[in-house]
């Protein structure tokens, strides 16, 4: 027994149940009158070794590493660029990494790899980082999975961070996932809520998993940095203070580091305005009652009067009635905007999934028992082909004054 | 090579209104989503330019069926990692133990994953094997645009637009949904899905660090797991459309105008 990573003690169990209860994986049933782990589907979460109220469930500690955790220090922001434009999401990061760092005491540094953009990391300290580390070449122009992951390496090694945050995007995760394992860092994706433990200083990674169906708080005990993605919108950006001061280390790096094996051949930026919904505010999504593709132009229309983005559901996606692009949920994007108003979406739970923490959510659905509706801000029971329009009437109205 | 994993098919998770939580009941287990269209353009590659497809998933004995089913699709060998020294493992000992039995292998050229998994969501452990294995990435692949035996060229999805790369061979690569539309198992894959041997490979079948498996290996550690709490019951309008939507609207004005600032 001593080598399994969890056992329940056969002399402690008195058979409760509470176990079974807590266990988000099912992993554990009763066998006669003793409750038993099945370690298949058990994922080692911990659920249940805290609700034993008789201490019957044992989970076996790793063994100790004995690396010096406090040689790491500050709370780093990967700065993320495209096309020479620092990206909303690092505002966020700043924002948030800035509360962390005050707690811990630490300096807030953000890392901008880039290409001739050293007259952009004062908008950095602006937005509260106490140093930025500026590494310039022209291989960094544009975003590079190999020589970007080999430069945060390098700055890893050399200047050993307690904390990096990372935006939760297409670059962010190719990214950062590269950096994780050659560091040995620990790494938590898609994070939606930071904190520092207050006794062991530890960062508190919370992060949806089971498509938002379960939250789960994360952990890097004994290995530095913590490394965390960040969902987009989730963060409040910081504000500017023209008046912060900081510093900027231009760091540099050998030629060797620079090099990559794949390299872009092609870029098309994509042409409809409306396609980036994951950094929409406020995003209006068509689903299947809209019946057919042409009457997507009735969502297109109130997306327009709102600015807004247009999202879809899967059903529409795989009806052709729509590109992959603008799709919602599980299979299609995660999506966090300020406003998010579903039109003949049914509200599938993978659906769901993509797009359950927006602040606000309006659905339209002409079924009273829609599941949407349980997720709804503000739910209009109805003939969409009527609404929607007069919503797009209605706002316009009200927009112009 | 094609890396799969097994998962709670969560088409038939429901949840329950009242607590909130997962009806776990009947819930089955299936081939990640995603890994089937890595399944799916592995054979594509394979029509086309020849090779063996092996599929290679970690976990529990269990898992086997998930690799039952990429060979009744097409893949021509299956390999189960599996031993209870991986439990345990987050992305870091997950990618670390794949990129051993891969080595093992040793003869791959392309590695193909899906973007990510349904159940944990992360999308580290493909570029998590490239890391461990030193190999160059494409991710989020929508189309393979030309590929050979020294390199290949993928249509990568970003959030701005796409971009096409490059790379030598061996590669990993993760797909995303609409790279193909993954075909449904013959009847003659099923047969032979039922009677292939598929290979089984413990932790002592591997060449590497036992401190790198499993538990010990995990830098990372769930301390938590809870429901999120249920959203506020929302206010539901019914009646003349007329009617119900100058009320929304009124409702929403100032946060549309919010958000558009």
């Amino acid at each position: 027994m001593e080598n399994e990573p969890i056992a329940i003690d056969k002399d402690k169990c008195v058979g409760c149940r509470l176990c079974i209860k807590s266990c988000p994986f099912g992993a554990i049933t009763m066998q006669g009158k003793l409750a038993v782990i099945d370690l298949a589907k058990c994922t080692l979460c911990g659920a249940c070794v805290e609700v034993c109220k008789f201490k019957a469930i044992a989970m076996r500690k790793p063994a100790a590493a004995a690396a010096d955790l406090s040689a790491y220090r500050d709370v780093w922001v990967f700065a993320e660029q495209k096309d020479g434009h620092i990206q909303s999401i690092t505002y966020e990061l700043l924002g948030e990494g800035r509360k962390l760092a005050d707690q811990l005491g630490m300096k807030l540094c953000a890392a901008l790899l880039g290409h001739r953009m050293a007259d952009q990391t004062a908008e950095l300290t602006r937005r509260g980082a106490d140093r930025v580390y500026l590494v310039d070449a022209p291989e960094l122009a544009y975003f590079q999975d190999e020589p970007y992951a080999a430069v945060l390496i390098e700055l890893v090694r050399r200047h050993k961070p307690a904390i990096m945050l990372c935006g939760a995007t297409t670059i962010g995760r190719s990214l950062v996932a590269r950096v994780a394992v050659r560091v040995k860092a620990g790494l938590t994706a898609d994070c939606t809520g930071l904190a520092i433990d207050p006794e062991t200083k530890n960062l508190l990674q919370t992060r949806p998993a089971f498509g938002g169906n379960i939250m789960a708080t994360i952990i890097t005990p004994r290995h530095r940095p913590q490394m965390a993605t960040v969902r987009h919108k989730v963060m409040k950006e910081a504000g500017i203070d023209v008046k912060r001061q900081g510093e900027t280390i231009i760091e540099k790096v050998a030629a060797e580091v620079l090099k990559s094996r794949a390299q872009r051949v092609r870029f098309v930026p994509e042409t409809e305005t409306t396609a980036n919904i994951a950094e929409a505010n406020i995003i209006v999504s068509g689903g299947r009652g809209l019946q057919a593709p042409e009457n997507f132009a009735i969502v297109r229309e109130l997306a327009e009067a709102l600015g807004a983005g247009v999202g879809s559901s899967r059903a529409a996606v795989d009806a052709g009635w729509i590109p992959y692009s603008h799709q919602v949920g599980q299979t299609g994007k995660t999506v966090c905007p300020k406003i998010y108003i579903a039109c003949g979406i049914s509200g599938q739970i993978q659906h769901l999934a993509g797009m359950s923490s927006s602040d606000i959510i309006v659905a339209i659905n002409k079924d009273p028992d829609a599941p949407i509706f349980r997720m709804a801000t503000y739910g209009l029971v109805g003939d969409l082909f009527k609404i929607v329009p007069l919503l797009t009437r209605e706002f316009k109205k009200a927009l112009k004054k | 090579m094609v890396c799969i994993k097994q998962v709670p098919d969560t088409a038939d998770v429901k949840i329950d209104p009242k607590t909130n939580t997962l009806i776990r009941e009947g819930v089955v287990s299936i081939v990640n989503p995603f890994d089937m269209y890595a399944i799916e353009e592995s054979l594509r590659l394979k029509e086309k330019l020849g090779g063996k497809v092996t599929a290679i998933t970690m976990g529990p004995p269990q898992a086997e069926n998930a690799l039952r089913e990429a060979i009744a699709m097409g893949v021509d060998a299956g390999i189960l990692v599996s031993d209870r020294a991986f439990a345990g493992s987050d992305t870091w000992a997950t990618s670390y133990t794949l990129a051993l039995a891969l080595k093992k292998i040793g003869d791959y050229g392309l590695i193909l994953c899906g973007k990510q998994a349904s159940d944990g969501d992360t999308a580290q452990v493909g570029p998590g094997i490239a890391a461990h294995l030193d190999l160059p990435q494409i991710t989020y692949v929508r189309k393979i645009e030309e590929v050979s035996a020294e390199y290949v060229i993928g249509e990568r999805l970003l959030e701005e637009g796409s971009e096409a790369i490059r790379a030598p061979v061996p590669c990993m690569l993760t797909v995303v949904k609409e790279i193909n539309e993954p075909r449904l198992p013959s009847l003659k894959g099923k047969l032979a899905a039922k009677k292939a041997q598929i290979t089984h490979w413990k932790a002592d079948d591997l060449q590497g660090e036992k401190a790198g498996m499993g538990l010990d290996g995990s830098p990372t550690k769930v301390v938590k797991i809870f429901t999120p709490p249920a959203r506020q019951g929302g206010q539901i309008f019914k009646g003349e459309p007329e009617e119900i939507v100058p009320q929304v609207v009124a409702k929403l004005k100032d946060a549309v105008i919010a958000a558009a600032s």
